[in-house]
């Protein structure tokens, strides 16, 4: 027990170490990230908001394939996760670590190249997304290029930053470096095991996983994306800068160890949570509650050392704009961390799945936590760095006060929507029917919600632009310091220092590495090795084959357009689904769906047993003009398909690289692919003729039409077998 | 190879025990930890965002 036990030498770094040494902070790079944060934030918000009119108003797509709902969601989340919060985060972490480890980072060089790494990487998604380059996974859409480009820049980040803690003059590393390293390690873990993917052009892949495995994989990056790159750079940024604004120290530093380590420990178990009631293993699912229900602990905890700082302070939150940014931030970590456990208990998700409920959970983490921690931290860092006073507190506070009103006019108007549809959907009339068999009156019931939201996001921008504005003025009256000086002893590595395990932890960067990889592969592992390894995990179905080349062409039609962002394709064994879609959806049907096509939203109906519920002909009326099948729709056209012709050249390299993932087309069948795609094309384009309609075979809607027809037929085949 | 050879466990509950052993024995560990550490050294690791400016020449 000497570990614990040993009694510490010294404390603190200046009676440890050597000689006092000069260096410079680079608050040149913290500029940088802060200028393209405030760009690609009101960029990305803009994108949202356009979503969102697109909700109630579909003629704001300009009736353009780039600007259309399934593409710009994509656009906007993408837009916000990696360049809004991503460089908001850099901007955060380079002015913290320098100043924590006393000297400036690794290499001035290699923080240059993770900038503009990560700034042609965001313009590589900006140009890549709109023109429907994507691998239909959320949150992680962008084509592999992109995806091997990220890993490099976040390779470089890696580097800089664990080489700046290796030459670091003070001893031990504080709180919030460890999320950072967290971060790191994790992201990158994450990002590469959902990013594998055998590439069919240099814009198009295939993912490695399918169906279930695909779903498992994609949402443990997903909900995992949440947690490390939304939440533990935060909460590093939390433990530096909300110290330094109230001027008092964490609340508990013990605290803030158990946090830690429980938090990265918790959080990557969760992910199936996002799979409640779906084809996923039942023992996955229940893991993943498990865990969700667990997490509120480590958050709050996290929350209350946050909040708590401010113990005596309370009166400077009236004043500091900085600290009500902070406070309302935290306020809302605190929020999203109670519902998110809740949300995963499988009655409560039963009810929320699906619908808007879920998208203002995210956002009052994404508005709430990540956009006003942002705030605050630029309004603390702009007049520092520029060695002046905000230009306008009063503008701050507006600022304030229109984000807040933002937050509440954008997420209460959905909650509402999310309970009012989903009650819609489960209501049966006392005859045993579904009270609202037509799914389009769940959604016009629910549009002034939308309308109420996109004012909601309205306000959020319009304060966003009072910050721009405030932080412009506060830069041009200031002269901003590129290179701080400062001062420190230097580190004397050869010193023995006694302490107990953590505190020696404290001032062992690799092992601390290490040990933080090891807490979040844990429950990776746990996860995973069945359901990958374990072949009745997917039981399979005889009956399911392989799609037909025409069939391939246009799921990828479906993948391009980003149909998974309104359409779920997994109906849930609940008697209301039932009997609104059909059989429900068995894990044995995705076995060759690279990627999976599960969605998690639906703005309109699930499309699993699509196909032959309607003829051909309603398909392509419905994909030319959905108010002609629908009336008061609010799908947009997609008039685009009826122009373009479909693009074979790749068929038989599509066929071969599905073959080399396992789905079982026989040798050669690549050659004999075009001619079977051509020949089922003439049989849809015969049908569409009988229908009065004229449409060469050649056009990208025969595909999809194809595509759309064959969904959820196969297990109808062996019913009749069966029979 | 391997997926055969795993594919062949007969009970895949082992997995859920040794999970919340791993559970258990990480928290035990750590409340251990906490609990037994050095106050100065807390307090030095509290201070530290608010002292990072010590040095620092207008």
């Amino acid at each position: 027990m000497r570990l614990f036990t040993k009694p510490l030498l010294s404390s603190s770094s200046s009676d440890s170490s050597g000689a006092l040494e000069g260096f410079y902070y680079d608050n040149k790079i913290v500029k940088a990230f802060i200028i393209v944060t405030v760009i690609f934030g009101v960029v990305g918000m803009l994108a949202g908001l356009t979503a969102a009119l697109q909700l109630f108003w579909p003629a704001a797509n300009l009736n353009l394939p780039y600007t259309t709902f399934g593409r710009l969601r994509p656009l906007h989340t993408n837009a916000i996760i990696f360049a809004f919060v991503g460089n908001g985060m850099f901007a955060g972490v380079y002015y913290s670590t320098q100043r924590l480890l006393k000297g400036p980072m690794l290499s001035p060089i290699l923080s240059w190249i993770h900038f503009w790494g990560w700034q042609l990487i965001i313009v590589g998604a900006a140009v890549s997304l709109p023109l429907g380059m994507t691998t239909g996974k959320e949150y992680a859409e962008l084509e592999w290029p992109i995806d091997i480009a990220i890993t490099l820049v976040w390779v470089v980040f890696a580097i800089n930053f664990i080489g700046a803690i290796i030459k670091r003059r003070e001893r031990h590393m504080y709180v919030a470096l460890w999320f950072y390293i967290a971060t790191i390690v994790t992201i990158a873990l994450l990002h590469i095991v959902n990013s594998l993917a055998l590439p069919v052009t240099l814009f198009k892949s295939y993912t490695l996983f399918a169906g279930v495995q695909d779903a498992l994989v994609q949402w443990w990056y997903g909900h995992n994306a949440v947690a490390f790159f939304l939440t533990t750079p935060i909460l590093g940024l939390m433990y530096y800068f909300l110290p330094k604004a109230a001027n008092r120290p964490v609340y508990s530093y013990k605290l803030s160890i158990i946090h830690f380590w429980s938090l990265i420990f918790l959080y990557i178990w969760a992910g199936p949570h996002h799979l409640l009631y779906t084809s996923l293993p039942d023992w996955a699912q229940s893991l993943g509650t498990v865990f969700s229900i667990m997490l509120l602990a480590p958050s709050w905890g996290g929350m209350l050392n946050g909040l708590l700082t401010l113990r005596g302070a309370w009166d400077r939150v009236r004043e500091n704009p900085v600290l009500k940014f902070f406070v309302v931030a935290v306020t809302a970590y605190g929020m999203t961390t109670f519902e998110g456990p809740m949300l995963s208990l499988k009655n409560v998700n039963a009810i929320s799945h699906y619908t808007d409920w879920t998208i203002a959970h995210v956002h009052i983490g994404g508005l709430g936590w990540n956009g006003f921690m942002t705030f605050g931290m630029f309004y603390y860092l702009v007049p520092k760095m520029w060695r002046t006073n905000l230009y306008s507190v009063k503008l701050a506070n507006i600022h304030f006060w229109l984000g807040t009103l933002g937050i509440i006019f954008y997420a209460l108007p959905l909650y509402w929507a999310g309970f009012t549809q989903s009650l819609m959907w489960k209501e049966f009339t006392k005859d045993g029917f579904l009270a609202y068999p037509n799914f389009l009156e769940t959604v016009t019931q629910i549009l002034p919600m939308y309308m109420a939201r996109a004012f909601g996001g309205t306000l959020y921008l319009a304060g966003t632009l009072v910050m721009v504005y405030n932080l412009m003025k506060t830069a041009g009256s200031g002269e901003f310091l590129a290179h701080e000086y400062d001062e420190a002893p230097a580190l004397n590595h050869k010193l023995k220092v006694g302490g107990a395990f953590h505190t020696i932890l404290e001032r062992k960067p690799v092992l601390f590495t290490v040990l933080s990889f090891v807490a979040v592969l844990i429950g990776g592992v746990v996860e995973f090795l069945p359901t990958w390894l374990i072949d009745s995990n997917v039981p399979t179905i005889a009956s399911v084959k392989p799609y037909t080349p025409l069939e391939l062409e246009g799921r990828d039609i479906y993948v391009r357009e980003g149909c998974y962002n309104c359409h779920s394709q997994m109906i849930r064994p609940f008697r209301s689904e039932t009997e609104r879609y059909g059989e429900y959806s068995k894990s044995g049907e995705f076995v060759y769906d690279h990627p999976f096509q599960w969605g998690s939203k639906r703005t309109g109906p699930d499309l699993h047993r699509q196909g032959g519920k309607y003829p051909d002909s309603w398909h392509y009326n419905h994909m030319l003009e959905p108010t002609s099948m629908s009336p008061g729709s609010i799908m947009p056209a997609y008039p685009w398909l009826f122009d373009d012709e479909l693009n074979t050249a790749n068929t038989a390299t599509k066929i071969n690289t599905m073959r080399t993932l396992g789905v079982p087309y026989e040798e050669g069948y690549e050659d004999q692919a075009v001619a079977d795609l051509t020949e089922q094309a003439e049989g849809i384009s015969k049908n569409l003729a009988d229908a009065k309609i004229k449409v060469g075979k050649e056009k990208e809607i025969i595909a999809l039409i194809a595509y759309l027809q064959r969904m959820g037929t196969d297990i109808k085949n062996e019913a009749t077998a069966l029979k | 190879m391997i997926k055969n050879s795993l594919a062949s466990i007969s009970d895949v509950a082992i997995y859920p025990v040794i999970s919340l052993s791993i559970f258990v024995a990480f928290f035990v560990l750590l409340g251990y930890m906490v609990f037994r550490a050095d106050k100065k050294y807390i307090k030095h690791m509290e201070e530290m965002p608010l002292t990072d400016e010590v040095y620092q020449k207008d």
